[in-house]
């Protein structure tokens, strides 16, 4: 397992400069409009993962519903603004609020349980957001979805590209803040052994809920920027085939690494829109990335690279 | 008395693991719990770091009751323990298992850990420096940075105890510590329980090595069918002709 770059708390700074560099250089390389909207999906969605991956990298808990955060800061964000008139900047903190008190209402009874059980709730959980969304057409228009009103004085790819982008790196910083110290400690901890953390006294039920919380203001985050961003949503948004995304892109990049949820975000996010052939096969491509990932490199992206640099580097000696 | 329990008993379906057991122990003394297997040894363990509920009883730690309480309770009161099968945290390095054992002594606030807040910063450079004394007191500073999942069978023994230590426990349950060790681990084994007794720390050692807990015990309780059959110095509880029976049947005793 991993320990490297959660271990040394420069590492980690030193991994956040460095992506702060790139965030910063990327427009260099970016010829077009349609090149800033895949860099921008790229930051919304590693955005999710680098919370997704609070969960199930560091805490070891699985949620295949995660999409449904998403979902619901989306529409709930778009909801206030569009049907009640509220300005965005007073609908987004609302919204997260709201999220965050729904998932821990919901975290407390389903984080008991462990393994496929947990999958099977938290599955159940965005399947009933998505369901929701596509059936209350009064308010979210249904599954032809709605539009949602843009964020005041923000317009135009190249400044949206700088506002996502300071959420990824502001996300980034809050997790690797929370990784590295007693408390990112006690949630790699029951991932670990949670008999051993609670003969530590660490309460495996609160830091589990508040992972589930954190991680799902994330989700929920970058979905309300995604749905200002674009001007329009969906209840695809919310679907199991974009929970499914999202843990792909977590178990890719590297589990328990989060420049590895970056990473993962990163490739699979562009991927598609480079091979845009195969815009039929998305799903099946999806399925062939997690497969060959969990056989060739079950430790993700990162972590598996990070070890060969290390080995490279030892070797001269 | 640091700890007392009275009456404990927990049931496993129809079997019964543990029945009617009372146990007292003093502050400062090394303490032993012997028996046969299936005695109910770390059946008596589980209870007394809250990993079982017992279906009867009490718990007095510190005058407090804890019976029922949840395990992170008793971590919390000054409780803790190592396991005998193995439950390192196999996903961080050596010196981070350490670390979180730190837990009950230095942590922060959600919103201080978030924005990594100063005192943060320096309590963790101190939760750093105590876990390196310990590591080293245990003889592991070499492998502080590697992966737990990488030091041999032995280190990780000490390392389960010097993560149970970082706690700073006013009790430390100890699972069997020198199972699986060879005599020279084990003797490493006794004499760190020597220094942790002589710091002031009481334990309790769970342990069928009888060298090693007629070594470093003060009082003995010996367990048989989940019953206490017999207490006291370890000489006469070794002496004692029920406990001979206990272990080597009584055509033994009879001889």
């Amino acid at each position: 397992m991993d320990c490297s770059a959660a271990a040394r708390p420069n590492g980690s700074r030193k991994a956040l400069l460095l992506l702060a560099a790139i965030v910063a250089a990327l427009p260099l390389a970016l010829p077009n409009n349609y090149a800033y909207e895949v860099a921008i999906l790229v930051a919304l969605n590693a955005l999710a993962c680098v919370g997704l991956n609070l969960l199930v990298g560091y805490a070891g808990q699985i949620s295949l519903g995660h999409a449904g955060f998403f979902g619901l800061g989306a529409y709930g964000s778009a909801i206030l603004a569009a049907r009640y008139g509220w300005p965005a900047w007073g609908s987004i903190p609302v919204t997260l609020a709201g999220v965050a008190l729904l998932a821990w209402a919901i975290g407390w009874p389903i984080l008991r349980l462990k393994g496929h059980a947990l999958a099977m709730a938290t599955l159940g959980f965005g399947i009933i957001v998505a369901i929701v969304l596509a059936t209350e057409d009064r308010l979210t228009g249904g599954p032809d979805g709605m539009a949602v009103p843009p964020l005041p004085g923000i317009q135009g790819e190249k400044t949206w590209y700088w506002v996502v982008g300071a959420a990824l790196l502001a996300g980034v910083w809050l997790a690797q803040n929370l990784i590295d110290s007693p408390r990112g400690r006690a949630l790699r901890a029951l991932h670990g052994s949670e008999v051993a953390a609670g003969a530590l006294g660490i309460d495996a039920a609160r830091h589990k809920v508040a992972a589930f919380v954190i991680s799902a203001l994330f989700a929920a985050a970058a979905g309300a920027l995604s749905a200002h961003y674009a001007g329009f949503i969906t209840p695809g948004k919310a679907s199991f085939l974009h929970s499914v995304e999202l843990v792909t892109m977590v178990v890719f990049g590297g589990m328990a690494s989060t420049f590895g949820a970056v990473a993962g975000a990163a490739v699979l996010t562009t991927l598609p829109h480079l091979l845009t052939v195969f815009k039929d096969y998305e799903m099946v491509l999806l399925g062939a990335v997690m497969m060959l990932t969990m056989i060739f490199m079950p430790r993700g992206l990162v972590p598996t690279l990070e070890s060969v640099l290390a080995a490279a580097r030892a070797k001269p000696r | 008395m640091l700890l007392r329990a009275q009456n404990l008993g927990k049931h496993f379906g129809g079997v019964s693991a543990l029945q009617g057991v009372d146990v007292a122990f003093a502050r400062g003394a090394v303490h032993a719990v012997i028996g046969p297997n299936g005695a109910g040894k770390t059946t008596l363990l589980n209870l007394l770091s809250g990993v079982y509920r017992p279906d009867s009883g009490a718990i007095f730690f510190e005058g407090r009751d804890l019976a029922g309480a949840p395990p992170h309770q008793f971590a919390a009161a000054g409780i803790g323990r190592t396991f005998q099968n193995l439950q390192v945290f196999f996903n961080m390095s050596a010196l981070e298992n350490v670390m979180t054992g730190r837990w009950r002594l230095e942590r922060a606030g959600l919103a201080a850990t978030l924005a990594r807040a100063p005192s943060l910063a320096r309590s963790e450079r101190a939760c750093r420096a105590a876990a390196e004394r310990l590591l080293e007191e245990v003889g592991l500073a070499r492998w502080a940075h590697a992966a737990a999942d990488s030091l041999p069978y032995g280190a990780l023994k000490r390392l389960e105890i010097a993560r149970a230590l970082a706690a700073e426990p006013s009790l430390l349950l100890l699972d069997e510590p020198a199972a699986g060790l060879n005599p020279s681990e084990t003797r490493e084994i006794d004499e760190l329980i020597r220094r942790i007794a002589a710091r002031g720390t009481t334990v309790v050692l769970v342990e069928h090595n009888m060298k090693l807990v007629m070594d470093v015990s003060d009082h003995v309780v010996v367990l048989d069918y989940g019953r206490r059959l017999a207490e006291g110095e370890p000489r006469a509880v070794s002496r004692d002709p029920r406990v001979i029976e206990a272990y080597l049947g009584s055509e033994a005793c009879s001889r």
